[in-house]
């Protein structure tokens, strides 16, 4: 069990633990014809609660669940998990019909109108009833939270923002506030906006398909997986006093001190690599951070639709290709930022003081 | 003797008067409850079969409106014992919990918005999977977007109001962010490039971040704006898009099936 368990924190510490999920999400695309299974599917789920079981007796994990605060990010993976399979399931049986030439199940029932009343309203008054009794049973199990009174003298370590913004909190570490609390939350709203516009692909309107919109899916569900709930849940279990990475088992040592030494691009590239001082006027000094910045965001698109990315140019048109392109490249940022500060310890791809703006 | 006691009742005046047709068991009948009810008539008469299986549809978004009523059943009621002052607000959450018989109300009420933030993403997600944002429904996929974020808006301002250390520590964090909001916040892109004669004109003492908070810090002016936005401002917004969401979903086709 001592080897399990190290084996578990070593899992979860974060650079293991991010890569190790975006492996297993991408292969949950990959391999659905095989996960789905109801007798697979099945065998995963008696693991997991098997797992959190075993971990719930873990004392830092039985800690923060004891907050019933964070309740609710372990009920939504574990919903999303089930659903994510019912999905999954139904797409793969529908591409299954497809395949052998059959309409898909939702096309079979389209043509078969049935009266609203009874059979849509009862399903709604009995869902209301239950959820009434879901939420009654939980509030007469567990009490609403209610802490010492308000005392703005006293931080509390770690302070932590709701469970469901905690996602951006996790951001806040890789890049600058104006980015992670502002322009990214922004993006992500504007850019969940642009789907319908950007996405062109008519097929899979209205029915579960997955070999139909898979790239669609696998971006959409990355983004909602990894980069929002993934996020969060670290930021619930693995961030512990000082804001420092925890293993899931690790107990919360409130004295453990993390060594930090960020460092900008400018140093990395003008001190460390060519052995001089950083120059004075600030264009020169983060002329690589721009010339790495305005390449990613600027050139790569260009490079992409004419490479890879030609048939989707010739499709969408140079606007929307824009747009999606960009969205996109925004959104492995991220990954990519986590990568480069593990790494190479980067602070700042740019670090403008003289205006308040780093990226 | 049940079946005779109803058949009376159905054939009072008073009933007739309240349900202008007889009992739901013929087609006639039941195209006459959806028709004649203003409540039931968000609904279409018909619908195709795949539109309401369960397995398809998962009844999430109808559940997110359904906790949107719960809270504000739960929320109104709560806003009968809670003042929204800092000497009080502490204390009166406090007798709502050692005082007021059988008093779970703002359990329900706490644990009804987290219910409601899972609902909502979950409706999103087989939307999503469903493909049922693609036209004719681009706008209204647009609008349940929005109302995500009026959600999570709601849970958030609410979560100050109990003022304990959580609630203040948790604002404190989310709101932190403003102050980096480019131009408009003091320490954001562009802000300290604003000035007269050497005089700021973006500072803490007025950016963005001491519009929310009405202080430089979370204090008793915040309470009241959070108070406010969290039992006024956000719900109104909410359901007028709401209202603009459902009217869509009928006049968009429908719950989504394959073209």
């Amino acid at each position: 069990m001592y080897l399990f368990d190290q084996a578990i924190n070593f899992v979860t510490s974060p650079s293991v633990f991010f890569f190790v999920s975006i492996a297993l999400f991408l292969a949950s695309i990959e391999f659905a014809h095989v996960w789905t299974k109801p007798k697979v599917a099945g065998g995963i789920a008696v693991a997991l609660v098997a797992f959190v079981a075993y971990a719930s007796t873990k004392h830092q994990v039985a800690e923060t669940l004891s907050k019933p605060d964070n309740l609710p990010i372990v009920i939504i993976v574990a919903l999303l998990g089930f659903l994510y399979w019912l999905s999954m399931r139904q797409a793969v049986v529908n591409d299954d019909r497809v395949a052998a030439g059959e309409p898909v199940k939702e096309a079979a029932e389209k043509n078969r109108k049935v009266l609203v009343w009874p059979d849509l309203v009862y399903t709604e008054l009995i869902a209301m009833v239950l959820c009434v009794v879901v939420l009654v049973a939980w509030s007469l199990l567990i009490r609403a939270p209610l802490e010492e009174p308000a005392n703005i003298g006293r931080t509390p370590n770690p302070a932590k923002a709701p469970w469901y913004f905690l996602g951006l909190q996790e951001i806040l570490v890789y890049f600058d506030p104006w980015w992670a609390g502002v322009g990214l939350p922004g993006t992500i709203m504007m850019g969940l906006i642009a789907i319908p516009y950007v996405d062109r692909n008519p097929k899979g309107n209205g029915y579960y398909t997955l070999r139909e919109r898979k790239a669609a899916i696998t971006v959409f569900c990355f983004g909602f997986f990894i980069l929002w709930l993934l996020l969060a849940f670290i930021g619930t279990f693995l961030r512990g006093p000082g804001w420092n990475f925890f293993g899931l088992f690790e107990d919360w040592d409130h004295n453990f001190v993390a060594e930090l030494n960020n460092v900008n691009l400018s140093q990395i590239i003008w001190v460390d690599l060519l052995g001089q001082r950083e120059p004075k006027f600030w264009l020169a000094r983060e002329m690589w951070g721009f010339l790495a910045v305005g390449f990613y965001m600027g050139v790569l698109p260009v490079l992409i639709a004419m490479t890879v990315g030609k048939k989707l140019f010739r499709e969408l048109g140079a606007l929307r290709f824009g747009v999606v392109v960009n969205l996109a490249l925004l959104m492995a940022a991220l990954p990519l930022k986590m990568v480069l500060r593990w790494g190479l310890n980067l602070k700042y791809l740019v670090y403008l003081p003289e205006i308040q703006t780093n990226i | 003797m049940i079946k005779q006691a109803g058949d009376w009742l159905r054939g009072t005046q008073v009933w007739k008067s309240i349900f202008r047709h007889g009992p739901p068991t013929t087609a006639r009948n039941r195209t006459m409850v959806m028709l004649s009810n203003v409540f039931l008539h968000l609904h279409p008469v018909r619908a195709r079969a795949s539109g309401i299986r369960l397995s398809f549809t998962w009844c999430m978004g109808g559940l997110t409106f359904f906790l949107f009523l719960v809270e504000a059943v739960t929320g109104i009621l709560l806003m009968f014992y809670y003042r929204p002052v800092a000497a009080s607000a502490y204390m009166d959450i406090m007798a709502l919990r050692e005082d007021v018989p059988l008093g779970i109300m703002r359990e329900i009420h706490r644990w009804g918005a987290h219910a409601m933030v899972i609902t909502v993403w979950l409706h999103m997600f087989r939307v999503f999977m469903t493909g049922s944002y693609k036209p004719p429904r681009e706008f209204n996929w647009g609008i349940g977007v929005v109302l995500l974020v009026l959600t999570l808006l709601l849970s958030f301002t609410g979560y100050l109001l109990p003022w304990d250390q959580l609630a203040v520590w948790a604002i404190t964090v989310g709101t932190n962010m403003a102050r980096a909001h480019p131009v408009v916040g003091y320490e954001g892109p562009g802000a300290n490039l604003l000035q007269v004669n050497g005089i700021a004109l973006v500072h803490s003492g007025d950016d963005i971040r001491y519009a929310l908070l009405g202080g430089r810090f979370v204090g008793e002016a915040t309470l009241l704006r959070f108070y406010v936005l969290h039992c006024i401002a956000v719900p109104v917004m909410a359901m007028v898009l709401m209202a603009v969401h459902f009217w869509r979903v009928r006049k968009d086709g429908g719950i989504s099936g394959p073209l």
